[in-house]
């Protein structure tokens, strides 16, 4: 359809245009919204995240954390809005993002090593037809070092405990040496030593520049770990620096009747 | 539609031809009532596994009653070996599937692939014997009516009017254990034992079946007419019933009409049949139907992007030119993009109603996404007065 | 071994063997992918669907040159899994249930046409569809092993072999080049989409690729034991290592050997137990997988089921 209307052609410009100003951030999200079926799981999510933000997505269960994460990637159909990862449509960007699954979506019966499964990280790099050369098995070496979990290199991934193969996983992330990670509750389940390492790492990369997504369920330590917050329930109840998103009053807000003031105050939620 | 074939359809074709064809509608009904079960379980590939493992009991049945009776082609002999090999097929893929490695698909595949092989070899076998009567095996492959003996006939009808008997007698524990298993277990229901009845009868309508329709296409039988049933309604006993009737349909169909002229087989048409009958009703069922689907979606995406567009409007938000030509259309804006006192009027209702929507989804965060409409239908339409009363009265 | 015997045996048995074994080592490299994806009965639905495409395609063109019938077999691959996905998608079913509706719909489509047209003159019905015809491949021209080579004889060798030769070298070639990209699109396909390998249309070629072994194996063999050759030979490696290139290659082997052996069986048991004639070849061939199969699934050393039970076992007299 043609505008004849100055006016209104004129906002249509302005609105074309518009999110070019935030589109330079890691990841920049307007109006996401998300259906299954007919009903929404996600509701005009606008957020834009901070350079180097270590975030983390925080919200109820069926809140559409996973879900965001999902559509991020392009992995579910969005009913309306718009993605840009680093100003790019998400087709364009693929390169530059990470992503570690829940844990429950790998086939872990799968013919493989842990090695393989990093080397997997530097498929893209190493290109069509190509094979996998020695050089590239050292590097995915040293990433499984770097999570502690060099000695465990050829045993098949189903033979790890469940916190020795989140850090497989995230050692992976590593080798795609990838500007915007995004986790899904990697912390789920793991022992103190993985979180240890998951949590050294991700620090490790906030500290170069990188910004991470972190899918997390645990309110307790929300604030010790992450720098900024997302609040979430359907809709975007928060975003922000920790100490500003993640309140009582916003809790309230994205739990609801679900949480013991009780338990927001232990979850040491500023005020 | 020619002459021979209204006959046939109203049971005029002789006494050999009503028998089968009523023979066949039992079958049908068998294996639709069978069938919608095995479907809720989640099982009807087994289905494909248990048919193509009758054929080695087909062959071995030939054989043994060729030495009893010195006669091959005993249908009770033939239909006791579909019955054991089948049955053992069902063991076989169960053990792949809970004692390997591999899944359920490779146990499928495998079961389905040997037995048939093993069925294929002592067939060759039975080909060199010099005995007559070898030719009719091959009517297991892919059905014949043409040449059935009354007492076959007999022995499909009665077969099957034994099998819809049985599930009928065993609704309610068949129900009861393909909705909730565990619930079952735990209110003392023999969830086993029940699981157990649900696969012989499985089994056995495929064995009945075999002369009809044929090892290849009988799975049709009990997957296609318990689908089609499916996008009919949402409860069990009406979906049983309509599995039921839609398999009884098209075998009654298939059977008369490949009685109406040659080379005209028996389980193809059957097949054709009941497809025909699936792809109508994936089209234009009412609830679950594609046409049905569709409308509702393009409705739920409009009204999402109207309300969206509206709450835009309220705040003051810049949207996308879409949105905007839309609002122009609907008298929201006026051609220039300003809002008119109608459309100031709609964005402040839908802006409370979001206001009230974002308040239940607080207070009632389960329910809130569970209910068709969330945020995109008017609240008074979804919910009750006292419910939306009880959320005006909070005051944020 | 008498001349006489010898050359019976190039021009009967080898050819057959040959076909057979072919057959059975490109399905098996295919079937380790299909088996990986927990789409087994994907190629259950395409070996059934292969025969309305390539009635079609003789209804069509009239002839049944091979190159008409490969491509309307396809076509009906492509179509039938696309239609199964289609179903899944919008009529909200489980997969096991769209296949079923798809499969034999398509193949009663198919036998009825096969019935209703001449197709039944040109070498096409539907008891060769099922079985195969093993049998019936001749290679007239060898006479002992030395003349196996020569260029007037290999050039006598039965079109399908030689076709099957082709699929299988071109399906071996694939796997090769491939690998690396059929891995990680399996393994993880959001990861794989990600870095820029479109796990959508490996899919899809390894659909393709599913259906051009099947319609060059389904000739000699015929479409069940496509199945059993796409599934038996593939699930034994699977039991016996965690090596992906290894299970493979594993594989490859044993759908030879069970081609071998299994023609070997049909044609020479019958006279050791003193009996006239021979057995269907393509049947003893799935037979023999099976077997072999099941020997893994008992006795594999780390996953069989003695060796898991075995394990469970000990770990239980180490409790007390």
């Amino acid at each position: 359809m043609r505008v004849d209307n100055p006016i209104l052609a004129e906002r249509m410009r302005e609105q074309a245009t518009a999110p070019i100003g935030a589109a330079d951030a890691p990841l920049f999200i307007a109006n996401l919204t998300v259906a299954y079926a007919d009903k929404p799981a996600l509701w005009a999510i606008d957020y834009t995240a901070p350079v180097g933000g270590l975030i983390g997505i925080v919200g109820p269960n069926g809140a559409g954390k996973s879900t965001l994460l999902k559509a991020v990637l392009g992995l579910v159909p969005t009913v309306a809005g718009e993605v840009r990862v680093f100003g790019r449509p998400i087709g364009q960007a693929r390169e530059r993002i990470a992503y570690v699954p829940q844990r429950s979506s790998v086939d872990w019966d799968f013919p493989t090593t842990a090695l393989d499964v990093v080397a997997m990280g530097l498929y893209g790099r190493i290109g069509w037809f190509k094979r996998v050369r020695r050089r590239h098995l050292n590097f995915a070496l040293e990433r499984l070092d770097q999570v502690g979990m060099a000695e465990f290199a050829d045993r098949q991934i189903g033979q790890l405990s469940g916190g020795q193969q989140q850090r497989v996983f995230l050692a992976r992330a590593l080798a795609q040496d990838a500007d915007l990670m995004l986790l899904d509750e990697p912390l789920a389940g793991v022992d103190a030593a993985t979180e240890a390492t998951i949590l050294n790492v991700l620090r490790d990369l906030k500290a170069q520049g990188r910004t991470a997504l972190v899918v997390h369920h645990d309110l307790q330590t929300v604030t010790d770990y992450f720098d900024h917050v997302a609040l979430l329930n359907g809709r975007m109840i928060a975003a922000g620096p920790t100490g500003e998103a993640f309140t009582e009053a916003t809790l309230l807000d994205a739990y609801g009747g679900r949480l013991a003031t009780s338990e927001i105050r232990a979850a040491g939620a500023g005020d | 539609m020619d002459r021979t074939l209204i006959d046939l359809l109203l049971l005029q074709g002789g006494f050999n031809t009503t028998l089968v064809t009523v023979g066949a509608a039992l079958l049908g009904a068998g294996a639709g009532v069978i069938g919608a079960f095995t479907l809720l379980r989640r099982q009807a590939l087994i289905s494909d596994a248990i048919s193509h493992a009758t054929l080695p009991g087909v062959a071995l049945g030939f054989l043994a009653s060729l030495a009893l009776f010195g006669d091959g082609r005993i249908a009770w002999m033939l239909m006791l070996g579909a019955l054991a090999t089948g049955g053992l097929g069902i063991l076989a893929t169960q053990w792949i599937r809970d004692h390997t490695r591999l899944r359920e698909d490779a146990a499928i595949g495998t079961v389905l692939s040997v037995f048939f092989g093993l069925g294929i070899v002592l067939l060759s076998h039975i080909q060199t014997l010099k005995s007559g009567g070898q030719a009719g095996l091959e009517a297991f492959l892919l059905g014949s009516t043409a040449a059935m003996t009354t007492s076959e006939a007999w022995l499909i009808a009665g077969g099957s009017a034994v099998v819809v008997l049985a599930t009928l007698a065993m609704l309610k524990e068949f129900a009861a254990v393909c909705f909730d298993a565990d619930h079952a277990r735990a209110l003392g229901w023999p969830v086993a034992k029940i699981d157990l009845a649900m696969t012989f009868l499985l089994l056995a309508v495929l064995s009945v079946g075999l002369k009809t329709v044929g090892l290849i296409l009988i799975i049709a039988l009990v997957i296609i007419p318990p689908v089609t049933a499916r996008f009919w309604t949402e409860r069990l006993g009406k979906m049983v019933a309509l599995s039921g009737v839609f398999g009884a349909v098209a075998c009654y169909f298939g059977a008369a009409l490949s009685a109406s002229a040659p080379a005209l087989p028996t389980g193809s048409l059957v097949v054709l049949t009941a497809a025909a009958m699936f792809s109508v009703s994936l089209l234009l069922a009412p609830a679950r139907g594609l046409v049905a689907h569709g409308i509702r979606l393009t409705r739920f995406r409009r009204r999402l992007m109207l309300r969206q567009a509206l709450l835009r409007l309220d705040q003051g938000e810049p949207m996308v030119p879409r949105a905007m030509r839309r609002l122009i259309r609907l008298g929201v804006l006026d051609p220039e993009g300003a809002p008119t006192a109608f459309g100031r009027a709609m964005a402040r209702d839908a802006s409370h109603d979001h206001l009230l929507w974002t308040r239940y989804l607080a207070r009632h965060p389960d329910e809130a996404f569970a209910v068709t409409g969330w945020g995109t239908r008017p609240i008074t339409e979804v919910l009750s007065p006292d419910q939306v009363d009880a959320l005006e009265a909070i005051d944020q | 071994m008498s001349d006489v015997i010898l050359a019976d045996f190039l021009t009967i048995d080898l050819p057959a063997m040959l076909a057979g074994s072919l057959a059975a080592l490109g399905c098996a490299l295919v079937g380790n992918f299909l088996i990986l994806r927990r789409q087994a009965l994907i190629g259950d639905a395409i070996s059934h669907v292969v025969l309305p495409g390539i009635v079609l395609a003789f209804i069509v063109t009239g002839t049944i040159a091979a190159l008409p019938m490969m491509l309307g077999a396809l076509a009906a691959a492509v179509v039938a899994v696309g239609l199964i996905e289609l179903i899944r998608h919008l009529g909200r079913l489980e997969t096991g249930a769209a296949m079923g509706v798809v499969f034999t719909t398509m193949f009663a489509g198919g036998v009825l046409m096969l019935e209703r047209s001449a197709g039944r003159g040109a070498h096409l019905d539907v008891q060769h569809a099922l079985y195969g015809s093993l049998e019936a491949l001749l290679w007239l021209g060898p006479t002992d092993w030395a003349s196996l080579l020569r260029p007037e004889v290999l050039a006598e060798l039965p079109d399908e072999i030689v076709m099957l030769a082709a699929v299988t070298g071109s399906i071996i070639a694939t796997v090769v080049l491939f690998y690396k990209e059929l891995k990680i699109s399996t393994f993880d396909a959001a990861l794989a989409d990600a870095l820029g390998y479109p796990s959508k249309w490996i899919g899809v070629g390894l659909v393709l690729a599913t259906g051009i072994t099947a319609v060059a194996a389904f000739q000699a063999v015929g479409s069940i034991l496509v199945i059993a050759m796409f599934i038996c030979p593939p699930a034994t490696a699977r039991m016996l290592t965690d090596n992906l290139a290894r299970q493979i290659w594993l594989s490859g082997g044993i759908a030879v050997l069970a081609g071998v052996l299994g023609y070997l069986l049909a044609a020479f048991a019958p006279q050791l137990f003193g009996t006239v004639g021979s057995l269907n070849a393509a049947g003893m061939i799935a037979v023999v997988a099976g077997l072999m199969q099941t020997l893994a699934m008992l006795f594999a050393p780390r996953y069989g089921a003695v060796a898991q039970s075995g394990f469970v076992g000990s770990l239980k007299r180490s409790k007390t």
